[in-house]
């Protein structure tokens, strides 16, 4: 069988291709920036809470990281609509993937949190600051440094994640292109751009990674 | 004044203060010694509340620091603390390091915060190293660093927990320095030290702790000269 590639259309839906990855990047960073605040709710819960506190952040963390995150984005999708509970595709990808990132990196700041001496909290805690005060301003700043690179391949991850979406109706990068591919049948086409595409975006989320942390660790 | 009466500590079963009487008069330089364990920096988190207490009480300048009212970070405002770990804030610059307390908790402006930081690095003979980061000093510089840091929230009472005993011995020199000009310009100070040439020297009295109980307190030359206690006079034997 001979298969002819014809890449005009592809380029003709570019500009639609671009939008949905900026869809993509996003939802991928809006996902990282609630992940890395429930992330670190559920790590400090994990470390001082007891009781019904600490079982609910442990269930969140080991559901994240032990089940398939397809099976997460379903379950705020086609789960929360069996209750009556209907999220929009956009909202339920949002919601899925910083479920998982939350958990994900709970278990890194966790790591990031035992690695500091504990004496830079009392002393903290000496100079009068509140436990809010000391997490916000000494403890937390040093943690997002241990934790930097881990956040960084997260972040990678979610954008990668991303793409179930299309499995819920949205219409980000990967549920564009399955669009565009099943209406004109270049699907080997449209795959292979939407891939330079991801790998695009994905070297240019590492080297801003570099460029933030040359600016953010001078210490 | 620090007025401590009867108090008791226990790390779960372990009794680490077994009834310790103690008052610090404004003004006053107390060198706290004795053996490893015994109890000393304990003590130290109990006066700023770091610790609880299970019996007894602590007050300063007549607030109880263990009571449930009591406001523990205006408190401790009050009470400076330097560790044996120097603790300065890896991700702050020195003079960072120092105005950040003045600044969000005693709620100054960043610029006197600013100053009050760089009049305190002055005073410890940190002046030229304002805007380095900690990993770029000494640990000596580091251990004033962490004495400026306290003395910006213009505490009354300064509380030492062997701030030389983690310094390489050609440093120990530069802070005890710092401690004896703090000492000279009145601070009053409760310092846990295994400097026995410092407690001498500097302290108006000297309390030897042994296993949980302080066991004597007195003026430097009775301590050192003219102990009671077989304990004490077995520790110092064994230091000098
Ligand atoms: N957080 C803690 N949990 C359990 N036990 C503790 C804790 N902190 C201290 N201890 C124990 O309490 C006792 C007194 O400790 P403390 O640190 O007050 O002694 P110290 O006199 O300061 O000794 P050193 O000269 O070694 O510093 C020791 O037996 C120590 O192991
Ligand atoms: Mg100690």
């Amino acid at each position: 069988m001979e298969y002819t590639f014809h890449w005009r259309p592809v380029f003709r839906a570019l500009p639609d291709l671009l939008d949905a990855g900026l869809l993509t990047l996003q939802v991928a960073a809006l996902s990282m920036v609630f992940g890395v605040v429930f992330g670190l709710g559920l790590a400090i819960i994990r470390l001082n809470a007891r009781g019904p506190l600490l079982w609910a952040a442990s269930t969140w963390i080991e559901l994240a990281r032990n089940t398939p995150a397809l099976f997460q984005l379903f379950f705020f999708g086609f789960g929360l609509g069996a209750f009556g509970w209907h999220l929009s595709p956009y909202a339920i990808v949002l919601v899925g993937l910083s479920f998982n990132n939350a958990g994900y990196l709970a278990e890194n700041f966790r790591g990031g949190f035992k690695a500091l001496p504990p004496t830079q909290l009392r002393a903290a805690r000496s100079l009068g600051m509140t436990a809010t005060q000391a997490y916000i301003r000494i403890i937390i700043p040093q943690v997002l440094r241990i934790v930097y690179h881990p956040m960084t391949n997260q972040m990678v991850w979610a954008v990668l994640m991303s793409s179930l979406g299309m499995l819920v109706g949205f219409r980000e990068l990967s549920g564009e292109t399955q669009f565009f591919a099943s209406k004109t049948f270049r699907i080997f086409e449209y795959f292979a751009v939407t891939a330079v595409i991801y790998y695009v975006i994905v070297k240019l989320i590492l080297a801003m990674s570099r460029l933030l942390a040359m600016r953010l660790f001078r210490y | 004044m620090i007025e401590i009466r009867d108090i008791h500590k226990y790390f779960g079963s372990l009794q680490v203060l077994k009834g310790i009487d103690l008052n610090v008069e404004k003004g006053e330089v107390l060198s706290v010694i004795g053996a490893s364990g015994s109890g000393k920096s304990t003590l130290l988190y109990c006066i700023n509340g770091l610790e609880k207490i299970q019996q007894g009480s602590i007050r300063v300048d007549d607030v109880d620091v263990h009571a449930k009212g009591t406001d523990i970070n205006q408190l401790r405002q009050n009470l400076g603390m330097v560790f044996q770990q120097w603790n300065s804030f890896p991700h702050l610059t020195t003079i960072e390091n120092v105005a950040l307390s003045p600044r969000i908790v005693k709620k100054k402006s960043r610029a006197e915060a600013r100053d009050i930081a760089a009049a305190q690095l002055k005073h410890v003979g940190l002046g030229d190293k304002l805007d380095v980061y900690p990993s770029a000093l000494s640990g000596g510089q580091q251990q004033r660093l962490a004495i400026a840091r306290a003395l910006a929230m213009e505490p009354e009472y300064m509380l030492f927990d062997e701030a030389t005993s983690a310094l390489d011995p050609e440093l120990v020199g530069e802070v005890l320095d710092t401690m004896r000009l703090l000492a000279e310009e009145g601070m009053t100070m409760i310092c846990v030290t295994h400097e026995m040439g410092f407690a001498r020297d500097v302290s108006d009295r000297v309390a030897f702790f042994h296993e949980g109980i302080m066991e004597e307190i007195g003026p430097p030359k009775q301590i050192f000269g003219d102990a009671i206690s077989a304990h004490t006079q077995k520790f110092l034997a064994n230091v000098r």
